[in-house]
């Protein structure tokens, strides 16, 4: 085995390979071979590193020093001065950005003290960026597949059961439903077959952590629904993922062959009597069927539209048979809580929703990208710490919180905690931790009429509240914004949107309003000025700039 | 799209149809490769995959027209998918969907009049980290402004 002095790890998630990661590897491999390094230095390309927005980016190991934005000439430069001769490059390397500036920050900080890394805790991301995914033999090197071992052979199902319970693991794909109470349903069912479903149908605007997930390190999602599938004793495992995540489906078909060939999916796996297939399957464009029944109809080869409930599906789901569905960052933590213990799991994060979340970092923000953070951070923390503030020194006007059925907050819940429990308590959500930051050059009428076409385009149709609701709530939007509005209309709104929150099918319509809510609460003078025929910020054309008198 | 296509996708189509048979529930991988035929999946092809699979024509209609993914008319060779979900729109999406307008003369649910380009909106690529963003057929573009689109309608 060769013993390398240096490893290079290129990021090879979908925003960095779009700025040009791909040719800058092929020009770093041809640079290395150059110097005849090539028996001394090895290249990886791995999954998402984090700060998309500063893309392409790659860190060289053992120093561990990142470089980001870079260009080929910059390759050069690492290859000569670092690779070659050991001296850091300093002026490329990743530096936070300061929100008054809006420029880099000068001075060399170890790496590991920049904010934007320091407040991060990597549990569901511990491998991504830092293997490389399409290679099992990596995944087992850092302890991979060992829980399942663990689970197979050292637990009883029950007990598996228990360990997620104890854990308090939320789901995190929007709603937060306890993980162990869901698999307890399931376990407790007689069938001749169960499934596990991963829900790896992504769609909430603002969301792209599963992606970035699965392209990062897929064999965590695989080793978390097998011991799904132990825990409640199913034996036929599905992923669901979107039709347009075409790396996304490589990777995991890619790594599911492996785990197949290793034994460790597939008959009688570790010589024990358990069972374990998994199947890929794709979406064909449907928002809606990132609801777990209308996903379920999708697999039946149906129009994604969702059921009623009850029954649930952990009692009748795919086929009428007891189904799993967990999202793909629920599972990616089942491996570690189950090396781990329940007990480590409860010490990070919150008391009542502990563990750490996945949140993407978008809109007027500096470091766009993915991180994870301890539940219970404050916005606070995650838009002027880790996530360096906002572009130009701007005013921070509101965040949606929990994507575009979350709702909108003010500047006055900056230092609210974010998990599951308090936002959802003050009308927003923390769903699945996209957070959209929006500065104070922006319209909230403008904004949420984005919102509204989203809801009224990925409404499925099946129930009456949310097919006419969406599509009323953006007509009122759309009239507001050209100034034709009236205070009935404001009023409709609300009582629009009471409705569909009561009666809609699903948590489409159900949350559709949650962000038109917040903001009528919070935002209600800037309304009062689009009755006026005014609009504060100037974005909405057919209206006049407020007078600063008024 | 033209008549030699039509020709050789007969056969395929039956291929396709047998493959899948036996699969309950396998109609949108089906629908998926059967798509890849001729690029849309017309009536006479929805009423021969009803048939093969022996369920009603309105169930393969009915599934066809509800996922975005799936066409029931001839498109442009090239589909453009453009974002204008909240995190592209608050980054421009706007300007770059006038940009695309401009360019290629069609707005969205149009193509162009020589087949090359059809215009659509999506719901959200997942590319918010590149924001705004589009799709052009497998392929995806980021951290687009109205010149850079533009640059990228000139390499078709």
């Amino acid at each position: 085995m060769t013993i390398y002095r240096s490893h290079v790890l290129v990021c090879g998630g979908t925003p960095c390979v779009l700025k040009g990661a791909r040719t800058l590897k092929d020009l770093l491999l041809k640079e290395i071979e150059r110097y005849q390094l090539s028996d001394e230095i090895r290249v990886v390309e791995t999954g998402c590193l984090g700060p998309c927005d500063d893309g392409p980016v790659l860190i060289v190991y053992p120093e561990g020093a990142m470089y980001s934005k870079l260009k080929p000439t910059d390759i050069l430069k690492i290859v000569e001065h670092h690779l070659l001769k050991g001296r850091i490059v300093e002026e490329l390397v990743f530096r936070e950005r300061k929100s008054s500036a809006g420029a880099l920050q000068g001075s060399a900080v170890p790496l590991e003290q920049e904010k934007y890394l320091s407040l991060q805790k990597r549990v569901v991301l511990r491998n991504c960026g830092r293997i490389n995914p399409d290679s099992i033999d990596e995944y087992i090197a850092n302890n991979g597949y060992l829980a399942l071992g663990q689970a197979v052979t050292t637990l009883t199902s029950d007990q598996v059961v228990k360990i997620v319970a104890d854990s308090k693991l939320q789901g995190r794909g929007g709603a937060g439903f306890p993980t162990g109470l869901k698999w307890s349903f399931t376990a407790k069912t007689t069938s001749d077959q169960k499934y596990i479903i991963c829900n790896a149908d992504e769609g909430e605007p603002g969301t792209f952590k599963d992606r970035l997930i699965m392209e990062g390190d897929p064999h965590g999602i695989i080793e978390g629904m097998a011991i799904a599938g132990y825990a409640v004793g199913a034996s036929q495992g599905i992923i669901y993922i979107r039709g347009e995540y075409g790396l996304s489906i490589e990777r995991m078909k890619n790594a599911i062959k492996q785990a197949t060939d290793y034994g460790l999916l597939g008959k009688k796996i570790l010589g024990t009597e358990f069972n374990f297939e998994i199947d890929v399957r794709s979406g064909a464009g449907a928002y809606v069927c990132g609801e777990e029944t209308a996903l379920i109809e999708s697999l039946e080869g149906n129009r994604g539209e969702p059921r009623v409930k009850p029954p649930f599906p952990g009692i009748a789901g795919l086929w009428g048979k007891p189904t799993i569905v967990n999202n793909v960052e629920t599972l990616a933590n089942i491996a570690p809580i189950i090396l781990n213990g329940p007990e480590w799991f409860r010490s990070i994060g919150t008391e009542n929703c502990p563990g750490t979340k996945v949140f993407t970092m978008l809109g007027d923000i500096n470091n766009q990208g993915l991180v994870e953070v301890p539940m219970g951070i404050t916005l606070r923390e995650i838009v002027y710490e880790v996530g360096g503030g906002i572009p130009g020194g701007r005013g921070f006007k509101m965040a949606q919180t929990g994507g575009t059925s979350g709702g909108c907050l003010p500047s006055e819940f900056l230092d609210m905690p974010m998990d599951y429990d308090t936002l959802s308590k003050v009308g927003s959500a923390l769903g699945s931790g996209a957070m959209l930051i929006i500065d104070d050059t922006h319209c909230i009428v403008d904004v949420l009429k984005s919102f509204m076409k989203f809801f009224c385009h990925e409404s499925c149709g099946k129930c009456t509240p949310c097919r006419e609701g969406t599509t009323r709530l953006y007509e009122i939007v759309l009239a507001l914004s050209e100034g034709t509005a009236t205070d009935t209309e404001i009023q409709l709104l609300k009582e629009l949107s009471g409705a569909m929150q009561l009666s809609a099918l699903c948590g489409l319509g159900q949350s559709a309003p949650n962000s038109l809510l917040t903001c009528l609460n919070f935002f209600a003078d800037e309304f009062q000025a689009h009755l006026n025929g005014q609009c504060p910020s100037g974005i909405c054309k057919n209206l006049t700039i407020e007078s600063e008198a008024v | 799209m033209t008549v030699t296509s039509c020709n050789i996708q007969k056969p395929n189509l039956g291929e396709v149809i047998e493959k899948y048979k036996e699969f309950p529930g396998s109609l949108l991988d089906l629908l998926h490769e059967v798509q890849e035929i001729d690029g849309y999946l017309s009536r006479d092809v929805m009423q021969q995959i009803a048939e093969g699979l022996g369920i009603s024509e309105s169930k393969v209609y009915g599934v066809a027209t509800f996922y975005s993914l799936f066409k029931t008319a001839p498109t442009g060779q090239f589909i453009i998918r453009i974002c204008e979900s909240a995190p592209c729109h608050i980054r421009g999406a706007q300007e770059v969907l006038e940009a695309i307008e401009e360019t290629l003369g069609i707005k969205p649910g149009e193509t162009t009049l020589d087949g090359k380009f059809t215009l659509e909106f999506t719901s959200c690529l997942g590319l918010c980290g590149v924001a705004p963003a589009i799709m052009i057929n497998d392929q995806v573009y980021g951290n687009l402004t109205s010149d850079r689109v533009k640059e990228v309608l000139l390499n078709f």
